[in-house]
């Protein structure tokens, strides 16, 4: 796979607040990469130097093998962009924005296709200031598409949008990154992350705290397993906590929550199994990127 | 054509914008059609060297159009493609924000000159306004008159913090500069010093100008350089002050 965006050593300050301190990273052909963090923590300043709206103070940004600031003019061409605070003119039509968007790209796709896809179709004639916070992002979401990019960055993706249109959105994404578009997505979304990006870093206070695989990243975060089920028979707790895996058994009602290391689960079946009691209900509890969020940044990414 | 241009064009016509488009076109020719009809404007005044009132009305009723295209309308629109993060997003495309200030320029300048054309008819047909006799003096004069305004309207776009003072400000210049072109008090009325300070502002150089032409005269050098430096000054002020965020 080869690099399609390279950022290095890369920082960004606003007079004496430091925005982005020292960020550096590789995006490869055709992956979804995620930068996840809480507000502040320099991801839309990042992204803005990687489409050549600001200019870093230091570091090196390569895109496509052009430098976002040097080569704006080539890089336009090929990098599709949703930025976070963009709105159109209100008068201006739906399939208008899509006709003339199209008319800055040298081979844009079918405004008529992307508006079917987007769920846009029945809106074609509505002014952009008509219509909702959610039609309003699938829009800018079309636009961004609209000049067949190679690359694609997605500011805050489905910030605003119902949970029917946020699924549909990651839909589309998949579908577009089926196509060979390398996908850099901004989000504070555990669950768009996790469902959707190949590898994710995760930013705080203007540096790169982890960069993995979703799983890899929630792997790498030792928290204990919690198990909850309903015995099928009364139990006696002490069967339980004599096992070694098993730190505590406590009780929530008639269920029985267990915790313990990730070899509880195992050893708690087992004995269960031994004195012939059914787990009803069995639910078991992994750690997360959220936790792993919560572990790398010491806060909630919300 | 261009596309931005075109969806421009159709932005102007539409919404909040449709009212500076009613009012740069339709507010000249309403004075027309009533100056034309009050029957003391059609006698030669002495004062103004033989001329009918209206003659020395119809060029001020030609800058009433451009002023109110350059310095209200435009800068307005300008100010309000910023604030939303328009002019960002188009940074962004291979369009850039440079080429919005052309489909700008390109749609007023549009609507100007047709508004002027419409003007200069009306007063040919309806009210027996001799039809400028310096053609190429009067589109000269009008051009130059045009980039002053149109300077002056992208500094005030350049220099706004926001659409609300953009079209406050231009507002303001708009009054004052029809102030010294003569719409309150035509220039040959006012007190001498007035008049001086008149001929230093563009549409106090552009009106004479103009009617010049209607005579058969070229504009004298001192109005066109006058106009001349306007654009050349505040077009590369805001060239140099022009933000788009």
């Amino acid at each position: 796979m080869s690099a399609v965006i390279e950022v290095q050593h890369l920082h960004k300050r606003y007079g004496d607040t430091v925005a982005v301190g020292d960020v550096s990273f590789t995006v490869h052909e055709g992956e979804i990469f995620g930068i996840l963090g809480p507000n502040g923590a320099g991801k839309t300043t990042t992204v803005e130097c990687i489409e050549g709206l600001r200019e870093p103070d230091r570091g090196e940004i390569s895109v496509l093998g052009l430098d976002p600031q040097r080569d704006r003019a080539e890089l336009t061409r090929c990098l599709g962009v949703q930025l976070q605070q963009s709105r159109l003119p209100d008068p201006l039509r739906v399939g208008e924005a899509l006709e003339l968007f199209g008319s800055f790209y040298p081979a844009p796709a079918d405004g008529r296709e992307l508006m079917e896809v987007l769920g846009l179709s029945a809106k074609a004639r509505t002014p952009v200031g008509k219509l909702s916070g959610g039609q309003q992002q699938r829009l800018s979401i079309a636009l961004a598409l609209v000049g067949r990019p190679r690359v694609a960055v997605l500011d805050e993706l489905t910030t605003g949008l119902d949970p029917q249109a946020r699924r549909d959105t990651w839909d589309l994404i998949e579908g577009v990154r089926e196509r060979g578009v390398t996908i850099v997505l901004v989000t504070h979304f555990m669950e768009e992350a996790e469902r959707l990006c190949d590898r994710v870093a995760l930013i705080d206070a203007g540096q790169i705290v982890a960069l993995d695989t979703p799983a890899a990243l929630a792997e790498r975060v030792e928290t204990e397993q919690r198990i909850q089920f309903r015995p099928s028979v009364p139990l006696d707790d002490r069967l339980l906590e004599s096992l070694p895996e098993v730190t505590s058994v406590t009780r929530k009602g008639d269920a029985v929550v267990v915790t313990g290391t990730s070899l509880a689960l195992n050893a708690v079946i087992s004995v269960l199994a031994r004195n012939q009691i059914v787990a009803e209900q069995l639910r078991v509890e992994q750690a997360s990127l959220e936790d792993a969020f919560l572990a790398f940044t010491g806060r909630s990414p919300k | 054509m261009n596309q931005l241009v075109i969806t421009e064009f159709k932005l102007f016509a539409r919404g909040r914008a449709a009212v500076g488009l009613g009012l740069s076109a339709g507010v000249p020719l309403l004075l027309m059609v009533i100056f034309g009809s009050i029957g003391s404007f059609k006698t030669p005044v002495r004062q103004f060297g033989g001329l009918t009132t209206l003659d020395v009305y119809v060029p001020i009723l030609l800058v009433f159009a451009l002023a109110l295209l350059s310095l209200v309308a435009m800068p307005a629109t300008l100010a309000t493609y910023r604030e939303l993060g328009y002019l960002r997003r188009l940074k962004t495309t291979p369009a850039g924000p440079v080429r919005m200030l052309g489909a700008q320029l390109a749609v007023k300048l549009a609507v100007a000159v047709v508004t002027v054309i419409v003007l200069l008819a009306v007063a040919r047909i309806g009210y027996g306004v001799a039809t400028p006799r310096e053609i190429v003096g009067l589109i000269v004069g009008g051009l130059l008159a045009a980039a002053a305004l149109m300077a002056i309207g992208l500094f005030v776009a350049a220099v706004a913090p926001n659409a609300g003072l953009a079209r406050g400000i231009g507002a303001i210049l708009f009054y004052l500069m029809m102030f010294f072109a003569g719409l309150w008090l035509p220039i040959p009325d006012m007190p001498k010093v007035l008049q001086h300070i008149s001929h230093a502002t563009p549409l106090g150089a552009a009106v004479p100008a103009l009617q010049n032409a209607t005579l058969g005269q070229w504009p004298t050098w001192l109005q066109l350089v006058t106009m001349a430096g306007y654009a050349a000054a505040f077009g590369l002020a805001a060239a140099r002050l022009f933000r788009w965020e």
